[in-house]
């Protein structure tokens, strides 16, 4: 399944750096940030609760670019 | 600006103004053995605009220590500044204000970047300004205005003039015309009447019109048009792909560079060449220098901002390109192949002579327009607005269609074999060739030749145009594939100056051409396929890019295309390449420009040549040139 959030990221880097540490989380299958128009699409691994997966997402995004946001 | 970008720059002004005027006082009052004001006064006030213009930098350096993300432009930028203040604490010379001053620049910097792309995200996003907002249903003659996406399949909507269509579906009522320029590029409105079809996102001029929905909201054109260009984006060309790893291997790579130069050429020296330890601060500040050079954002924001850019320029056009990587591919596309019939052509086919010997030419076409009742093709389209009277199917039975060669039935209790010559060959009926060009029907009732039709189709005025743009815009080869007779295709290849032309095809073998032209011009760049998106679903798959045009409306060619044209003007398969190939020169000067400078500031820097000023402005200018250079490829030249 993909979902598509909003987000607010300040720089292109830190946008990667996003999709890098949300990658690394678990139940998601494979995303891509969109630094130029701001989105963000989770695709997740089957059975994954998306709601769960998508708060260690934005917590794992805080740690790797403080200024960032995700509107779940 | 947004506020949090208004903040920065009253900053990055306060921090400015401050420290000049600090540089100016200590001129006068610090400098010299006696000094007015001595230290560690003039450390203490530096603080002062060093912390107003960095103290967010170093709280995101700490923050990134905490959660071992070290290597980020934060910690760059914050080991670089503190260094070089502690240096200048050692030598005691008192110059804090490089410093200050490559925080400054770095700021400078991310503002500029921050309001750039705001902006063109920005420009970009009022181009393809398509979105309805909301549709009106009448309720007992009052207009309500709701939710599109509320509205079911069948719902009758008024769309008044001055909005937007916000669904797609048939007028019911009323005639109007309409602005489609959001969706084809095209400029002159487009006149509708009761009965036709209407896409939503075009613009209703003069008239109220009623109209009945045929789709859902999701559904509908505009809804496809959106999602596609707002995923555009996220489809990644290999350029990007190489920037994204190289940044993550640049950054820590200069990082280890610049401990190994702060430490290994000083100790060399003192170890061996017995050098004082004075040397140390020298090869620090070097060290330093290297980090602010460090930062990779010059190519990180401007590479895919330049793909962005020339989605969104093709998009004003009328040019939907599916993602960065088919921008790449169509910018290395030598061979383009062409379907004929609706794409060079009008695909409209007229009955342009009638050529009998048994019947009457009415009744010969009214028993065509009978026998091919049943098809779809253009071709039985034409024979009915030739015979021009209401069809009666109950007359017809027995319908049969032979793939490829034509079709047989039953009419009136005559059987009618209407079809090309390959049929007329497989039947065993002898007929006469036409010296017309076009496509020609035989005709044969109850297995007696019956004479044949004429039909041909129009070139579109373009395509001749389209054919040499192609050639100017260095586009080596041009291929037609066609299902119509050679003499037909050969015509029309003469006349448009398309290099090669084959013929007859069936629509299982356009898929075979198109293989066997990938293999032969494997080393010759990339094979672009243009069709209209009718039956050729299969072969824009296959070829490596595949461009459906005139697709408006049609699901399955927006689906299978990797780029789409609204309009069906073959002009726009020139102006897409030309876009891509801009597009892909900005990429490339964007690389090697950004690398050039910085690599080269990174050996100036090691030998000494280069201070921490020459680094900041080699990063921040580099960034702010190539985000300018990258913003040129929104704009399309005519």
């Amino acid at each position: 399944m993909k979902k598509t959030y909003k987000i607010e990221v300040d720089c292109a880097n830190c946008a990667n750096k996003m999709e890098d540490a949300t990658k690394k989380t678990e139940g998601v299958a494979a995303c891509t940030v969109n630094f130029m128009t701001q989105k963000m699409i989770v695709e997740f691994a089957e059975g994954a609760d998306e709601k769960a997966v998508m708060k260690q997402v934005l917590k794992n995004c805080k740690k790797v670019e403080d200024d960032c946001e995700i509107y779940l | 600006m947004t506020k949090k970008q208004k903040k920065v720059l009253i900053r990055i002004i306060i921090a400015a103004v401050l420290m000049v005027a600090l540089r100016i006082a200590y001129r006068f009052l610090g400098e010299g053995e006696n000094a007015l004001v001595k230290e560690p006064f003039w450390f203490i006030i530096y603080m002062v605009p060093y912390g107003i213009i960095g103290y967010d930098i170093l709280k995101k350096a700490f923050k990134g220590i905490l959660h071992r993300q070290v290597f980020d432009e934060n910690f760059l930028m914050a080991v670089a500044t503190i260094g070089a203040i502690v240096v200048a604490l050692i030598q005691k010379n008192g110059d804090y204000t490089e410093a200050i001053a490559v925080m400054l620049f770095y700021q400078i910097g991310e503002l500029f970047q921050s309001v750039a792309v705001g902006k063109s995200r920005r420009n970009i996003s009022e181009l393809m300004d398509i979105r309805p907002d909301y549709a009106n249903i009448e309720h007992d003659g009052t207009l309500e205005q709701v939710d599109p996406d509320e509205v079911e399949i069948g719902t009758t909507i008024v769309v008044q003039p001055g909005e937007k269509v916000p669904i797609d579906g048939l007028i019911i009522e009323g005639n109007s015309s309409l602005n489609t320029v959001a969706l084809t590029g095209e400029s002159v409105p487009r006149d509708v009447f009761a009965g036709d079809e209407i896409i939503s996102g075009s613009i209703n001029l003069t008239g109220v019109l009623k109209v009945r929905t045929t789709k859902e909201f999701g559904e509908s054109t505009v809804s496809k048009i959106l999602e596609l260009v707002e995923n555009a984006s996220s489809r990644k060309s290999k350029s990007e792909e190489f920037i994204a790893k190289f940044a993550r291997i640049y950054t820590p790579a200069v990082c280890y560079s610049a401990l190994a130069l702060a430490i290994l050429p000083p100790l060399v020296q003192i170890l061996f060449m017995h050098a004082s330890a004075e040397i140390w601060p020298v090869w620090i500040y070097r060290a330093l220098t290297f980090l602010v050079i460090s930062c990779p954002c010059a190519l990180v924001i401007s590479i895919p901002l330049s793909f962005f850019a020339g989605i969104g320029g093709a998009g004003k056009e009328g040019i939907l390109i599916k993602g960065s990587n088919y921008l790449e591919t169509l910018s290395k596309v030598q061979t383009v192949v062409f379907d004929k019939t609706g794409t060079l052509t009008k695909g409209v086919f007229e009955v342009t002579g009638v050529h009998h010997n048994l019947v009457e030419n009415e009744k010969l076409l009214e028993y065509a327009a009978h026998a091919e009742c049943a098809s779809s093709h253009p071709i039985s389209k034409s024979l009915q607005t030739a015979y021009g009277k209401e069809i009666d199917r109950n007359r017809v039975t027995d319908i049969e269609e032979v793939s490829g060669e034509g079709i047989l039935a039953t009419v009136d209790g005559v059987r009618v074999m209407i079809g090309n010559d390959k049929l007329m060959h497989r039947m065993e009926i002898r007929h006469i060739n036409c010296h017309c060009v076009g496509t020609i029907l035989h005709m044969a009732l109850d297995g007696n030749y019956a004479g044949h039709i004429v039909i041909s189709d129009v070139e579109k005025e373009n395509s001749e145009k389209a054919i040499s743009e192609l050639k100017k815009s260095g586009v080596k080869k041009t291929v037609m594939l066609t299902g119509d007779a050679k003499a037909v295709a050969e015509e029309v290849a003469g006349k448009l100056g398309v290099d090669e032309v084959r013929s007859e095809l069936l629509p299982a073998d356009k898929v075979t051409e198109v293989e066997r032209l990938l293999e032969e011009n494997k080393s010759n760049g990339k094979l672009a396929f243009v069709g209209d998106g009718i039956n050729d679903a299969p072969v824009l798959t296959r070829a490596d890019i595949g461009i459906a045009m005139g697709a408006m409306g049609s699901d399955a060619a927006i689906e299978a295309a990797d780029v789409v044209l609204m309009d069906d003007d073959p002009l726009k398969i020139a102006t897409a390449i030309r876009i891509s190939r801009k597009c892909l020169r900005i990429v490339y000067e964007n690389i090697t420009f950004a690398l050039v400078i910085k690599f080269g500031c990174l050996i100036l820097g090691a030998l000494g040549f280069a201070n921490m000023w020459l680094a900041i402005f080699a990063d921040v200018g580099v960034m702010v040139i190539a985000i300018l250079n990258a913003i040129r490829a929104l704009k399309v030249k005519k």
